[in-house]
C-alpha cells in the first residue's frame, strides 16, 4: 500500500517536473531578455558585432530563404489551382496564395529556416563559449558577456526576419506566378488583379509583426541555451538540439496565439 | 592609515559580523586593534565563510581565507575540490549561496554586472586551458582588453607596439597572426598571460598554470608568475597541484579540502603542519618533503 503510494507520488512528481522545468526556462529566459534590454541601452553599443550578426542572419540565410520561398510558392500555386477548379474559381488563386503567404507561411516558413541555421549555430557558439570559458574571460576582462554577445544577436533577428520575411514574399509570389500562370494557365491579368485587390498592408504587416516575435525568440532561445550550456561537448550538442526542437514548436505556437491576437485588433 | 580607516568604515557599513570576527581572531592571536588596520593593509581580498551549493551538491562550505597583497597566494587541493569554483566567487564570476568576499575591503557579493565590471579591472586572470577567443587572431585577443578600456589613452599603434612587446617578454615571438588553435598548449597560456597583464591589473589569478605542460613549460611558467609577481608588485592567486611548483613559488600556501581551508601558511609551515589531509596530499604528491625547495 505504502509502495503504491510512494510510487504514485513518484509518478506525480514526475508529471509536474515538465511544467515546472518549462516555467524555469521561461522565466531564465525572460531575465536574460531583461538584462539584455538594460545592457542594450549602456555604451559602449556594439554597432560593429551587431552588422557582423546581421550580415550572418540575413545574408547568411538569403539563398536558402530564395530557394525555399520559390518551391513553398510554387506548390501552393498548384495546389490551389486544383482545389479552386473544383468551383471553377481558380481565378482567385492570387488571392489565396498572396493571403497565405503574407500572413502565415512567410513568417513561419522564414522563421523556422532561420531557427535551424542561424538559431542552433548562436547556441553552438556560444555554447562552445561557455565551456571553454570564453564567456568567463570576456568577464573579466570587464566585457559584460550580456551585451558583448546576446544584445547584438537579438537586434540582428529582430531586424533580419522581417527582412527575410519581405524576401519570402516576393520570391514565393514568384513561384506562384511561374507555376499558376506559366504551367497551369491560369489569366496572367485576373491573377494578379486579384492579388492587387485583396492583399493589403494589414496582411504584409501582419506576417512583419509575426515575423519580429520570431526572431526575437529564436535569438533569445538560440542565445540562453548557449550561454547556459554545460557538460563539455555534449553539452554543446544538447544545447543546439534543444534550440531546434523548443524554436520550432515554439515558433508554431507562437504563431497560432499571435494569429488570435492580431486578428482580434483587426488584421 | 587614512585609507586602513576608509575601508574599515566601509565595512562597517556592511553591518555584518565580519569586523568582529576579524577582531576576535586578532584578539586570539595576541593583536590589538592597530593589528585590525594591518590585516586591511596587507589583505588584498579577504574571504568569510563563502558557501556554494549547486543544486543539491555542497561544494564550497565556508571557506576563511586572506590573500596577501603583493605576495603570491598559492591555494591547493585534490581535483574536484572546488579550487576552480573558488577562484570564480572571487572575480564575482559565481554567487555565492552564503558569505562574504572583501575586495581592498568593499564586499563583493552584494554587487550587480555593472559594479563588478569596474571592480574587475583590479584583476586579470588566466584560465586553465587559457581561454583565448578562438574567432581572434593572437594580436586581436591580447589587444581585445585595450580596445575596450584604453581606447582614448592610445592610438591602435600604440597598442600593437605594446602587445608586441608583452609577447616577446613572455618569449613568443611572430606569432601575432596565427590563431590560436595553431598554438601550443604552453604557447597558449603564454598568450593569455599577455591579454591578462597587459592592462596591468592589481591581482592576477591564475587556474593552474601548469597542468598539463612538460617539465621544461612548467618550469618556465613558474619562473614567469614569480618574475611577474616582482616586477609588477602585483598580488597572485595560484591555483595548483603540483607540490613542486607551489613550494618553488608561493609565499603563502593554503589546502582546500571538501569545500574548506583546512591548512593556511608559509611553505616552511606546510611542510611542518600535521594536519591529517594535508599530509597525505604532500605524501602523494612525490616531492620529498625533506628536501623539498622552499622560498624564503
Ligand atoms: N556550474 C556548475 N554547476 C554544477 N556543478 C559544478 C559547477 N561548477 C563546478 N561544479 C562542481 O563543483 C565541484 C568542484 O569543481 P571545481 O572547482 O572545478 O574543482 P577543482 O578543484 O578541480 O577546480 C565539482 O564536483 C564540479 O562538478
Ligand atoms: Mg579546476
Amino acid at each position: 500500500m505504502s509502495k503504491l503510494i510512494s510510487s504514485m507520488s513518484r509518478g506525480i512528481d514526475r508529471i509536474w517536473a515538465t511544467p515546472i522545468r518549462f516555467l524555469d526556462t521561461l522565466g531564465e529566459m525572460l531575465t536574460m531578455l531583461g538584462r539584455a534590454f538594460l545592457w542594450g541601452l549602456r555604451p559602449p553599443y556594439r554597432i560593429g558585432l551587431t552588422l557582423q550578426a546581421m550580415e550572418f542572419i540575413g545574408v547568411g540565410s538569403l539563398s536558402i530563404i530564395v530557394l525555399v520561398s520559390m518551391f513553398t510558392g510554387g506548390v501552393f500555386g498548384l495546389q490551389s489551382v486544383k482545389a479552386f477548379r473544383v468551383f471553377q474559381a481558380d481565378g482567385y488563386v492570387g488571392t489565396a496564395v498572396s493571403l497565405t503567404l503574407t500572413r502565415e507561411i512567410a513568417p513561419v516558413i522564414s522563421a523556422l529556416m532561420v531557427s535551424g541555421r542561424a538559431g542552433s549555430a548562436m547556441a553552438t557558439e556560444l555554447g562552445s563559449m561557455r565551456i571553454s570559458e570564453q564567456i568567463d574571460a570576456l568577464a573579466t576582462l570587464g566585457v559584460n558577456p550580456i551585451q558583448y554577445l546576446v544584445v547584438p544577436r537579438l537586434i540582428a533577428a529582430t531586424v533580419m526576419l522581417p527582412i527575410l520575411t519581405i524576401v519570402f514574399n516576393v520570391c514565393g509570389m514568384f513561384g506562384a506566378y511561374v507555376f499558376v500562370v506559366l504551367v497551369m494557365g491560369v489569366d496572367e491579368g485576373i491573377f494578379i488583379h486579384n492579388i492587387r485587390w485583396y492583399t493589403d498592408v494589414g496582411d504584409l504587416g501582419m506576417g512583419l509583426i509575426k515575423a519580429t516575435f520570431f526572431g526575437l525568440m529564436l535569438a533569445l532561445v538560440g542565445c540562453h541555451q548557449g550561454y547556459n550550456a554545460g557538460g563539455g561537448a555534449k553539452g554543446v550538442g544538447i544545447a543546439t538540439m534543444r534550440t531546434v526542437v523548443i524554436t520550432s514548436v515554439a515558433i508554431l505556437v507562437m504563431d497560432f496565439v499571435l494569429t488570435q491576437i492580431l486578428m482580434q485588433v483587426g488584421f | 592609515m587614512a585609507r586602513a580607516s576608509k575601508e574599515r568604515a566601509k565595512q562597517q557599513a556592511h553591518g555584518d559580523g565580519d569586523v568582529t570576527q576579524v577582531r576576535a581572531r586578532g584578539a586570539a592571536a595576541g593583536d590589538d586593534a592597530s593589528g585590525l588596520e594591518q590585516r586591511s593593509e596587507n589583505h588584498q581580498i579577504r574571504v568569510r565563510g563563502l558557501a556554494k551549493t549547486f543544486g543539491e551538491h555542497e561544494v564550497l562550505r565556508g571557506v576563511d581565507l586572506d590573500i596577501e597583497r603583493g605576495h603570491i597566494n598559492v591555494i591547493i587541493g585534490g581535483s574536484g575540490a572546488g579550487k576552480s569554483v573558488m577562484m570564480k566567487h572571487l572575480i564575482g564570476l559565481l554567487k555565492p549561496t552564503a558569505g562574504h568576499i572583501y575586495v581592498d575591503g568593499e564586499d563583493i557579493v552584494p554587487l550587480d554586472d555593472y559594479q563588478l565590471n569596474r571592480v574587475r579591472r583590479k584583476f586579470g586572470m588566466l584560465f586553465q586551458y587559457a581561454a583565448l577567443f578562438d574567432s581572434m587572431t593572437v594580436e586581436e585577443n591580447v589587444m581585445f582588453p585595450l580596445l575596450e578600456h584604453r581606447k582614448k589613452e592610445m592610438s591602435r599603434a600604440q597598442m600593437k607596439e605594446l602587445v608586441r612587446e608583452k609577447l616577446q617578454s613572455l618569449g613568443l615571438y611572430n606569432v601575432e597572426q596565427k590563431y590560436p588553435a595553431e598554438l601550443s598548449g604552453g604557447m597558449r597560456k603564454r598568450v593569455g598571460l599577455a591579454r591578462a597583464i597587459i592592462t596591468q591589473p592589481e591581482v592576477l589569478f591564475y587556474d593552474e598554470p601548469t597542468t598539463g605542460l612538460d617539465p621544461i613549460a612548467t618550469k618556465n611558467v613558474d619562473e614567469m608568475i614569480a618574475e611577474i609577481s616582482e616586477q609588477l608588485g602585483v598580488t597572485s592567486v595560484v591555483i595548483s597541484h603540483d607540490m613542486a611548483s607551489t613550494f618553488r613559488i608561493g609565499h603563502r600556501v593554503s589546502m582546500l579540502y571538501k569545500g574548506q581551508i583546512v591548512a593556511s601558511g608559509s611553505p616552511s609551515e606546510i611542510i611542518t603542519n600535521d594536519h591529517p589531509q594535508l599530509r597525505e596530499f604532500l605524501e602523494h604528491s612525490g616531492v620529498n618533503v625533506a628536501t623539498a625547495e622552499v622560498r624564503r
